[in-house]
């Protein structure tokens, strides 16, 4: 006998909420709550389970399938990662590329260099976990070891959440349903609170504030990609993420790195900005498909760094008067 | 040889996923066709043919293609074995999201097409719950928050099965693919065996050619909805 499918059906789908919605995702009408699954299947006629398109036996099994499911994705939902390290594979011309790099969490590493160089790919290595099996023969560590295959195939343990430019909404719901809808699916226990968190924290990194009542396809490319970054560092379940560029439309970049890296997220961006590019700990420099140099942000680059975000800052302070209707006629006064 | 059944609804991918990944086993000197089964026409056949993919095309006219694969599975699974192939894969669209062309012992994959919104997984009938292997597409194009939601509304949909992202345009992701697919059973005959769920029924009269409406035109196997009133405001 097997204790879940001949629980009292009211038992199996309170303790289960997923199989209530799977069996009202099958059309049948509402079930005696009292009977069990397996006996009310039994009695259900032979032409409504062929609507329901599963076999008796089927249903039986796709329910303790289901169940056992949810419970991994319940322990998987704490799986961490501390380090991940990128071992060089070759170049274009099949060169190799002598480097052994590590990233920790809480590290921003960037990529930069001439369009076409070979930043996607690197981007992508990381992506797919890549073990001397893609193009670049490049191999990618997890916690100093070769991850196991399922860490590779699963999705759910999908280690690396992309950030890309080209990227659209195909839901049309409100912030907030949308990053609900995110919450329930990451079974975080007060779903209500992390969304009013990561509405308010993307509030934070845009100029321009949105209310949770916007529809996520109204949303400006600053309020979409200020959503998207506090979604990935408060929501997301993959502790990596790579961000091709985050343009200035309207993004506070400084704070969304700081938000990033206090979520313990190992960051990859590939830029030419240099308040990402300098903000990063180190930056990977590739050329013809092959990365040609590591650098450290020095001492006098941060200084440099000071300083081009005191100009930043006056240029921000020019578009945002622009944006208010004002007139720009008063000399420019540049930071010293 | 290795039978693989590829199904998905129309445009998802399938085509591009079976290319990146032919490409693959091809290196690997694996020799891979392709049988395609679409209702009324298909330009497949060519995009196989320039990467020098054998292939076989069925046209089903009038009936469901899934229909029409099961018919011709035995005689698909021969033209195969004649071409020399150690993988054939089989290619047709789930139209109603209802028709499965999934076999038993017979390594089944489900293409779904990201952008076809978060709630398609749980829409889609035994094509996805029953496949072995789940292949999401065009992740590229929606963002981060909708690719983790339909993963997991995938996982929901087909429990413990295997799941992944392939990009049909850049090919990420098709090597998992191709290392899930080069581990299925061989299927040297399909003598005795079975689909793993019966396709629906076609036997009302409007599937045999009736194109009148009206109750006296309506024979054998008729369902009929309930169109409830707006309840009286009190
Ligand atoms: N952006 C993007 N486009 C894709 C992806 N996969 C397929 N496409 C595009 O989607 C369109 C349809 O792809 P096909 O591979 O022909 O789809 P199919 O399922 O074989 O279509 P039918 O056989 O006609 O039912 C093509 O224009 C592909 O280039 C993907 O992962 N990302
Ligand atoms: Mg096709
Ligand atoms: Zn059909």
């Amino acid at each position: 006998m097997n204790p879940v499918i001949d629980l009292p059906l009211e038992r199996l789908t309170l303790d289960h909420p997923c199989v209530s919605d799977f069996l009202a995702s099958l059309g049948f009408s509402e079930p005696d709550g009292r009977q069990s699954l397996r006996h009310w299947l039994d009695q259900l006629a032979d032409e409504d389970i062929l609507d329901a398109g599963m076999e008796r036996h089927q249903i039986l099994d796709h329910v303790q399938r289901l169940i056992r499911e949810v419970q991994r994705m319940e322990q998987d939902r704490h799986a961490r990662v501390d380090s991940l390290t990128l071992i060089g594979g070759r170049n274009k011309q099949g060169e190799p590329e002598p480097v052994e790099i590590s990233v920790r969490a809480g590290q921003i590493l960037c990529i930069v260099g001439p369009t076409g160089s070979g930043k996607s790919r690197l981007l992508a290595d990381i992506e797919c976990l890549a073990q001397g099996d893609t193009p670049t023969g490049r191999r990618i560590l997890v916690n100093g070891q070769t991850p196991a295959g399922d860490f590779r195939h699963a999705l759910d343990r999908k280690l690396v959440a992309q950030l890309s430019q080209n990227m659209n909404f195909v839901v049309d719901l409100s912030a907030r349903e949308f990053i609900g809808m995110h919450a329930q699916c990451r079974m975080v226990n007060e779903p209500q609170a992390m969304v009013e968190r990561v509405i308010a924290c993307a509030n934070d990194l845009t100029g321009e504030k949105f209310s949770p009542e916007t529809s996520v396809t109204q949303l400006s490319g600053g309020q979409t990609r200020a959503l998207m970054i506090a979604d990935v560092a408060l929501l997301s379940a993959s502790p990596v993420v790579l961000i091709d560029e985050i343009e200035n439309a309207g993004v506070d970049r400084q704070r969304a790195l700081e938000l990033l890296v206090t979520g313990e997220k190992i960051v990859f961006i590939s830029t030419h900005d240099p308040l990402l590019a300098l903000r990063g700990d180190r930056r990977i420099v590739i050329r013809n498909g092959g990365i040609v140099d590591v650098l450290t942000t020095s001492a006098l680059e941060r200084e440099n760094l000071n300083r081009i975000e005191a100009v930043d800052a006056t240029l921000m302070n020019i578009r945002d008067r622009l944006r208010r209707g004002l007139r720009i006629e008063e000399p420019v006064q540049w930071p010293q | 040889m290795q039978l693989i059944t590829v199904a998905g609804s129309p445009s998802v991918g399938k085509t591009s996923v079976i290319l990146r990944v032919s490409e693959i086993l091809g290196q690997q000197g694996l020799r891979v066709g392709v049988a395609k089964f679409d209702s009324l026409s298909t330009s497949d056949d060519s995009l196989y043919e320039q990467k020098g993919i054998p292939v076989a095309v069925g046209l089903a006219g009038s009936i469901c293609p899934d229909h029409y694969f099961v018919s011709n599975v035995e005689d698909c699974l021969a033209w195969g074995q004649r071409q020399g192939l150690d993988i054939l894969f089989s290619e047709s669209a789930g139209l109603c999201n209802r028709c499965s062309p999934h076999i038993a012992g017979v390594m089944a994959v489900c293409v779904v097409d990201a952008l076809a919104g978060v709630q398609t997984p749980k829409k889609i009938g035994p094509m996805l719950r029953l496949a072995d292997l789940v292949v999401i597409t065009k992740g590229d194009i929606v963002s981060q928050v909708e690719r983790e939601v339909f993963a997991y509304k995938v996982r929901l949909a087909n429990p413990g099965a295997r799941a992944c992202f392939c990009n049909g345009i850049t090919g990420q992701g098709a090597s998992d693919l191709a290392n899930e697919i080069v581990q299925a059973a061989h299927t040297p005959s399909l003598e005795g065996q079975r689909l793993r769920f019966p396709m629906p029924a076609a036997v009302c009269p409007y599937c045999v050619g009736e194109t009148a409406i009206g109750e006296t035109h309506q024979r054998g196997n008729v369902k009929k909805m309930t169109f409830a009133d707006q309840a009286e405001a009190v």
